[in-house]
């Protein structure tokens, strides 16, 4: 991890995301392995001379003590001298735009103002590196978004390293450098938001980040950058070979729904075909449109609310095309 | 606006939320009745007592009413005299004339000899002159004292019972003084209840904390174990639990006898662990820790792991994030196992009857000898309210310095 990086721990929950984060912090024995911090591993430091801020779940603000009492705290037990102290709890107030709030305790504060009080105690004594443990999962939807932005310029303005544990996949692509999405304990793929998004790895990424139209099928031919597969459905797809076996292997296609077009120029793509129209959603500044093609019905089509967009009708027969390239073969 | 059946909706509601209530006074009546009958009739009935002084005036009507114009210096006149005849008489033969010998003997010992003494003897004199053969009688008639001491106890209400229960007394002229030294035992009794309250209440802190912290802490299956241990106790008898210690304590006892063996202590020289106020201190800490126990666990279950890591995120050692940010976040269960404890204690009665001895009994074993033994409920009741009003201002600076509203009790 970069210094000053922003880095999310992605994953569905029991995926290892939340522990990971406690070994980091010292609350947790890593089994085998070392954790580095500056270079200096941190495996025998005990949690509290590790200088690691931690934002939690719940925010764990102290109840019986003052918002102020609070961020003084982590200087406090550091023998930081009154005034100096006081100087340095000001300036985290105003950063999180809580000035005035400094003598109401914790339950007087509404949740959004809880977390940026937690946020501030956990930089207050300028930690190199803050956790924070989903911060953001017991707000509405607003205010996680509000706060979102705030504590991404929080953070480009201090240029402090954030570990950032999420399940929120839209939360995760909106703050981060660079994403490790986490399942069953291990790393699936350690990426910048785009390259996740639009290059996953494998199917599990794929699925994870963002929808996706999962096709599966056999291998038949390979050439070079691209392979032919054969669909359990019925029908053959040109695909971008990323991580697959040999001919004859089983694999699976990720195709974004927002990349299938209807009624593509003929013979630009090498893939297209026939469909029907099941059902059409209207979503404002898209369409979804759920079509069946070659026996499969839970195909998603994305269609822009853009000027002069293709008219679809329910029950209608459409053509859909895509790019080779929009089609990534992953592991089964 | 209307109802659907064409009355006003105010007046609709009004009769729909009657009968809920209505509903709601049913169900709490039989509650309501017991207490009333079972609890605070009792209290008043037995508090009114206190300053009850009706024997007198109730026995000797005639007597009181002639004293009430006698100046108090010499002997009243003959016609006092006469009056008394008259009401010993008429007491004498309803029999409620021993309830006013044993209300003057609470005053001055052996009034009861010279008023029995007097009824044996009154039915011979048929006529007067009283004054001399009331003398002859008995000779304390004579005395002005006697009659002084009949005058102050014509009043239906009285302090007297307050002051006995504090060491003092009224004298024959009715001034405040303390009792003699030797019948001074009631205030050191009050002070003794006090301070053994607040020692079994700090132990029981000190001994109860640290296993309410671990029945929070540790996983389900040990908590629920230590849980056990706890509660076994609430599930045995009182009784059983203090004979147990008797037990355990006494001279040839477990304890003792164990110190002995591994060394300690030498076996001519075993010290005395009950019937003083070792004994009661011990049985009763150990039987009050689940009242301490039980508070705390439930305010400790609710205080989540994350305060204590964060607290050691921003760089404090275990020791001070357990001081700093556990301990005061437990206060409301220490407030709460703290004046149920103290509240308990200071009325106990069982177990200091019987692992107490002299030395280790409190004010409640002396209402109870008061009421079962020497039958002055009077002075009992006046005990009694004395330590209700202590307990009611303690928890009144309690509330003042904590505040009842921060208390969990569960």
């Amino acid at each position: 991890m970069v210094r000053g990086e922003f880095l999310t721990m992605l994953g569905p929950s029991g995926s290892g995301k939340t522990t990971c984060l406690m070994m980091l912090a010292g609350f947790e024995a890593a089994t085998h392995g070392e954790i580095l911090l500056n270079g200096r591993p941190i495996n025998n430091v005990p949690p509290h001379k590790r200088g690691i801020g931690m934002v939690f779940q719940n925010y764990a603000l102290f109840p019986h003590m003052t918002v102020a009492e609070n961020l003084a705290f982590p200087l406090q037990v550091r023998r930081m001298g009154r005034a100096e102290a006081e100087e340095k709890v000001k300036r985290a107030l105003s950063m999180v735009r809580l000035d005035s709030f400094g003598n109401r305790r914790p339950a007087q504060l509404s949740g959004g103002q809880q977390q940026r009080v937690a946020v501030a105690r956990s930089l207050v004594f300028e930690p190199d590196l803050v956790l924070m443990d989903e911060p953001l999962g017991a707000l509405d939807k607003n205010l996680r978004e509000e706060m979102q932005f705030e504590i991404k310029h929080i953070h480009e303005s201090l240029g402090v390293s954030v570990v950032y544990v999420t399940h929120d996949q839209s939360e995760a692509l909106t703050m981060s450098n660079r994403i490790a999405v986490f399942d069953d304990g291990i790393i699936q793929q350690l990426a910048s938001p785009p390259t996740l998004y639009e290059r996953p790895e494998n199917a599990f990424v794929a699925a994870f980040i963002g929808e996706n139209n999962k096709l599966t099928g056999r291998i038949t031919h390979v050439n070079g950058q691209s392979c032919t597969v054969d669909l359990d459905s019925g029908g053959t797809v040109q695909a971008l070979a990323v991580n697959i076996g040999g001919i004859g292997e089983r694999t699976t296609l990720s195709l974004r729904p927002e990349r299938v077009l209807i009624n593509p120029p003929a013979d630009k793509y090498p893939n297209a075909f026939e469909a029907k129209v099941e059902e059409l959603i209207y979503l404002g500044d898209h369409i979804r449109t759920r079509i069946n093609f070659a026996g499969n019905d839970q195909f998603v089509v994305k269609v822009p609310n853009a000027q002069g967009h293709v008219v679809i009708n329910e029950g209608g027969a459409v053509r859909v095309g895509w790019a080779m390239e929009d089609c990534r073969a992953l592991d089964a | 606006m209307r109802a659907a059946d064409g009355t006003p909706l105010k007046v609709s509601i009004a009769r729909a939320m009657r009968r809920n209530r209505l509903l709601a006074l049913g169900l709490i009546a039989p509650l309501f009745f017991f207490i009333l009958f079972s609890f605070i009739v009792p209290i008043v009935d037995m508090s009114l007592r206190s300053i009850d002084n009706s024997v007198v005036p109730g026995v000797l009507p005639n007597t009181t009413a002639a004293l009430r114009d006698w100046d108090g210096e010499g002997l009243p006149p003959e016609a006092t005299f006469a009056a008394l005849a008259a009401d010993i008489n008429a007491g004498r033969e309803s029999r409620e004339i021993g309830k006013v010998a044993t209300r003057l003997n609470y005053e001055v010992s052996g009034m009861r000899g010279t008023i029995m003494g007097t009824a044996r003897k009154i039915a011979r004199i048929e006529e007067g002159p009283y004054k001399e053969a009331l003398i002859e009688a008995n000779k304390d008639w004579g005395e002005t004292e006697t009659w002084l001491l009949l005058k102050r106890l014509s009043d239906p209400y009285t302090f007297g019972y307050y002051l006995n229960a504090v060491d003092m007394r009224f004298d024959s002229v009715g001034n405040v003084v303390a009792q003699p030294e030797f019948r001074q035992i009631y205030v050191n009794l009050f002070i003794r209840t006090l301070w053994m309250s607040l020692l079994i209440t700090g132990l029981t802190i000190l001994l109860g904390y640290p296993i309410a912290h671990l029945m929070a802490t540790l996983p389900l299956r040990y908590s629920n174990l230590l849980m056990i241990l706890v509660l076994l106790p609430f599930w045995t008898s009182l009784l059983v639990r203090t004979t147990a210690w008797i037990v355990m304590l006494q001279s040839e006892g477990v304890i003792n006898s164990l110190m002995v063996w591994i060394g300690l202590i030498a076996n001519d020289a075993r010290p005395q662990l009950v019937h003083n106020k070792i004994g009661t201190i011990i049985a009763m800490t150990h039987i009050l820790l689940p009242f301490m126990v039980l508070p705390l666990y439930s305010v400790m279950k609710t205080i989540p792991p994350s305060y204590m890591r964060a607290a050691r995120s921003l760089g404090a050692n275990q020791l001070t994030a357990f001081v700093r940010v556990y301990m005061p976040q437990t206060m409301a269960g220490v407030g709460a196992g703290c004046i149920l404890v103290f509240i308990l204690a200071i009325g106990y009665y069982i177990t200091p009857e019987l692992v107490g001895g002299t030395s280790g009994t409190l004010i409640s074993n002396l209402i109870a000898y008061h009421m079962q033994q020497s039958l002055n409920w009077s002075l009992a009741a006046a005990l009694g309210v004395i330590l209700l009003g202590t307990v009611a201002a303690l928890y009144f600076i309690y509330n003042r310095i904590v505040g009842i509203d921060n208390m969990k009790l569960g």
